[in-house]
């Protein structure tokens, strides 16, 4: 917000209110909780003003010309000089004592006006329409819409099914020229390939010759198309959205962690949605993220414990493993991957075996300096937070390596790495008893000798730490494979029955503990954070040359950047 | 709280005995000679009066065109859920092309479904409809299942009084109304 004295008074409706100046009226009518219907205003991007749905009825005071006197009623109030016309709301802004009718009979009937005219081409759709049950036409259609046509003329076809990308399909005559993908394309994405061509009832959305929406995050315009033109090959026909119940996520690709929104139906995750934060990534995310909840059902998924590659039950497996755990000269690989409550259980596990050392495995990438970071952990500041590791990870663990040699290690305990990608070698991997708790098949779950199926993250709820050191929680959206066991609880027990007292296995009791007053994390509790997250102190590792560069929302800091 | 029904006394006539019995058999034999009111079921079959409700089926247009569009409107209005559908997309090859969208799969629970007529009613594309067909039965749960195939089978062809697929095709060829 800003400060209180540069607060701009507008009425709206009647009603006075204070925003702060540059506050267009679609966001000020927002704030009293009166919606303007809009297409083509996005928050997120340039005001367009071409859709003129949120058109509104204005005023301003009157100043007499020959006096520059305020022009008064009878009354004493300022008189408000009404416009002969209605202006668009989203490229109005806030001005002082600006009066604005949102639903004046004038305003409505410009508003029908402009649904009747988006209707006239618009193909009766709605039956195959991805879009449908979350399609503002539609909204507005039953808001603004007259019921029935008076257009007795041929409607309009354009190209359907067109392929504009790998991953969207357009349906030109569904789109409303909007122009939402196109600025999309050019003001956030920074790949322009999307303009129209044509004038008037040609008008059509196409990719400029020779190239293809095919960015990283070219899905994005099929979250903020108002109507169904711009739809998801990968969601194409899957599922009506309204059987979709929605929990929210966080996109565990990067450090980042964009808030998503995951839509899943009776156990089975169809598509994963931008969630808005203005604080980390605006409303958008990438499409590499999008395509995560593909692991869930991947073929190589573990489904079931095993002791020595026999089929266990978890609790045979979890008894199995801390005995392994019991022999002494043990050595902990974590993950970046792992929840801040995994990693806390993790270094509650090396501290009751002694372990000699504890790892994590480093994972880096290109960075697109919006929202994919270097870092393709998404945690590794939650392991920092929670103690688990004090320095930042290498991409190869071969300081374990060594350690296995010399016969210091005999016994590893990985959450979710895979030993043999990380640097190690089969032969390194025959000298040790491997107890190995993650999601999917691999080397080392195949030379394991006890594996503990997990569970992904849409499976469990837990919280991470980006790289603004920003503590945000993710919710379980679906429940796992039947012979899987939450991370969490195996750890918890696997510790339980080293340390002989008992430790907290749900996320919701461990924060008790995470939580604790004079521990970095103190205060925090999994049911009390905010969904938008809670930003933590991170002076305290300020020393760590973090290798995220400058992305949306985030800026490295320069110490930081010095020591490098 | 209990109803005494008191009894009427005889009057003289039931009192005499014989003729009631006599009364009684004349009503027996008048109606032995009238036509029955019962059917002999399951060899005859009752008349199917307009509007009746019966198994949910799927139909296809007079040019064979599956009118279903999966856009599972039943699924969702079903009451007791017994429709489940898997949509599908139609083949660009296809000649039906241009209207995307068909089931792939389409399941009726005929021991879920109430007969409320609530799919026929939403359905955008006229495609379910509750036709005659009133007794289904079979041995085991999966018997009970109404397939795809089994819903057109029972559905059959229903005019079609619209085509609004074809008008769009139409459309389409005529260089679509610019």
């Amino acid at each position: 917000m800003e400060e209180k004295d540069n607060l701009i008074t507008v009425n709206i409706d009647g009603q006075d209110l204070q925003v702060p100046p540059g506050t267009n009226m679609v966001e000020a009518a927002a704030m009293l909780g009166k919606e303007i219907p809009h297409y083509c205003y996005h928050p997120k991007l340039t005001i367009a003003g071409n859709c003129r749905m949120c058109l509104v009825e204005m005023g301003m005071p009157g100043k007499d010309r020959a006096t520059g006197e305020p022009m008064l009623n009878e009354d004493g109030t300022p008189k408000v000089m009404w416009m002969p016309g209605p202006a668009i709301g989203c490229g109005t802004k806030a001005a002082p004592g600006m009066h604005i009718k949102t639903d004046s009979p004038k305003a409505i009937e410009s508003r029908e006006a402009v649904t009747e005219f988006l209707l006239l081409n618009h193909p009766l759709d709605c039956p195959i329409c991805d879009q449908a049950g979350e399609c503002t036409l539609q909204e507005f259609s039953s808001s603004h819409g007259r019921g029935y046509s008076r257009f007795i003329e041929e409607k309009n076809v354009k190209p359907k099914r067109t392929r504009l990308g790998p991953r969207v399909t357009l349906d030109d005559e569904r789109c409303v020229l909007c122009s939402r993908c196109i600025r999309f394309c050019d003001e956030v994405a920074g790949d322009s390939v999307l303009g129209f061509t044509d004038r008037g009832s040609y008008s059509t959305l196409t990719c400029f010759p020779g190239k293809e929406l095919a960015n990283n995050y070219s899905l994005n315009t099929v979250d903020i198309c108002p109507v169904g033109a711009l739809t998801s090959t990968d969601f194409r026909f899957k599922m009506r959205v309204w059987f979709l119940k929605e929990t929210n996520s966080i996109d565990l690709e990067t450090s980042v962690g964009a808030n998503t929104v995951v839509s899943a139906r009776e156990g089975k995750v169809y598509r994963v949605k931008p969630r808005r934060n203005d604080e980390v990534n605006d409303t958008w995310m990438t499409d590499s993220g999008r395509e995560l909840y593909k692991t869930i059902e991947s073929e190589d998924r573990l489904l079931e414990c095993s002791i020595g590659g026999v089929p266990a039950s978890a609790q045979d497996a979890i008894a199995e493993a801390s005995s392994v755990l019991q022999g002494g000269g043990v050595a902990i690989v974590g993950s970046g991957r792992n929840s801040v409550e995994e990693q806390y259980a993790l270094k509650a596990i090396a501290k009751s075996t002694n372990a000699s050392a504890v790892y994590l495995v480093a994972r880096y990438g290109e960075d697109d300096g919006i929202l994919m970071s270097v870092d393709r952990n998404p945690n590794v500041r939650g392991a920092l937070m929670t103690g688990l590791i004090d320095a930042l990870p290498e991409e190869q663990l071969s300081g374990l390596g060594a350690k296995i040699d010399s016969g210091e290690v005999t016994t590893v305990l990985s959450s979710q790495e895979d030993l043999l990608a990380a640097g190690l070698s089969e032969e390194q991997l025959g000298k040790v008893s491997i107890v190995y708790l993650g999601t999917h098949r691999n080397g080392t779950s195949e030379r394991a000798k006890v594996v503990l199926a997990g569970l992904t993250s849409f499976e469990k709820s837990g919280t991470v730490i980006n790289q603004q050191f920003r503590i945000q929680k993710y919710s379980r959206v679906v429940p796992g494979p039947g012979g899987a066991i939450e991370d969490l609880y195996a750890l918890a027990m696997i510790q339980a029955n080293l340390s002989g007292e008992s430790f907290a296995s749900t996320v919701g009791s461990i924060w008790k503990e995470i939580g604790a007053e004079g521990t970095p994390l103190a205060g925090i509790a999994f049911q009390s954070l905010s969904d938008q997250g809670q930003l933590l102190d991170s002076s305290a590792f300020d020393h760590i040359p973090f290798k995220e560069g400058k992305s949306l929302h985030f800026e490295p800091k320069q110490e930081a950047v010095a020591a490098e | 709280m209990p109803f005494v029904i008191k009894r009427k006394p005889l009057n003289l006539m039931e009192k005499l005995y014989l003729p009631e019995i006599a009364r009684g058999l004349s009503t027996t034999f008048k109606k032995i000679w009238e036509k029955p009111v019962t059917l002999e079921y399951p060899e005859q079959r009752p008349t199917i009066p307009e509007g009746y409700r019966g198994v949910p089926t799927l139909v296809r247009d007079p040019e064979g065109r599956e009118k279903c569009v999966s856009c599972q409107l039943c699924e969702f209005v079903c009451p007791p859920k017994a429709i489940r559908i898997v949509p599908g997309e139609i083949p660009e090859d296809s000649e039906y092309a241009h209207v995307e969208k068909g089931p792939k799969e389409f399941d009726i629970d005929m021991l879920r479904c109430i007969y409320c007529g609530m799919c026929e009613e939403v359905c955008p594309e006229e495609a379910i409809w509750l036709q005659n067909q009133f007794s289904m039965s079979g041995y085991s749960r999966e018997e009970m299942v109404n397939n795809k195939d089994k819903l057109y089978e029972l559905g059959g062809t229903l005019p079609d009084e619209h085509f609004k697929w074809n008008k769009k095709k139409d459309a389409a060829a005529k260089g679509g109304g610019h």
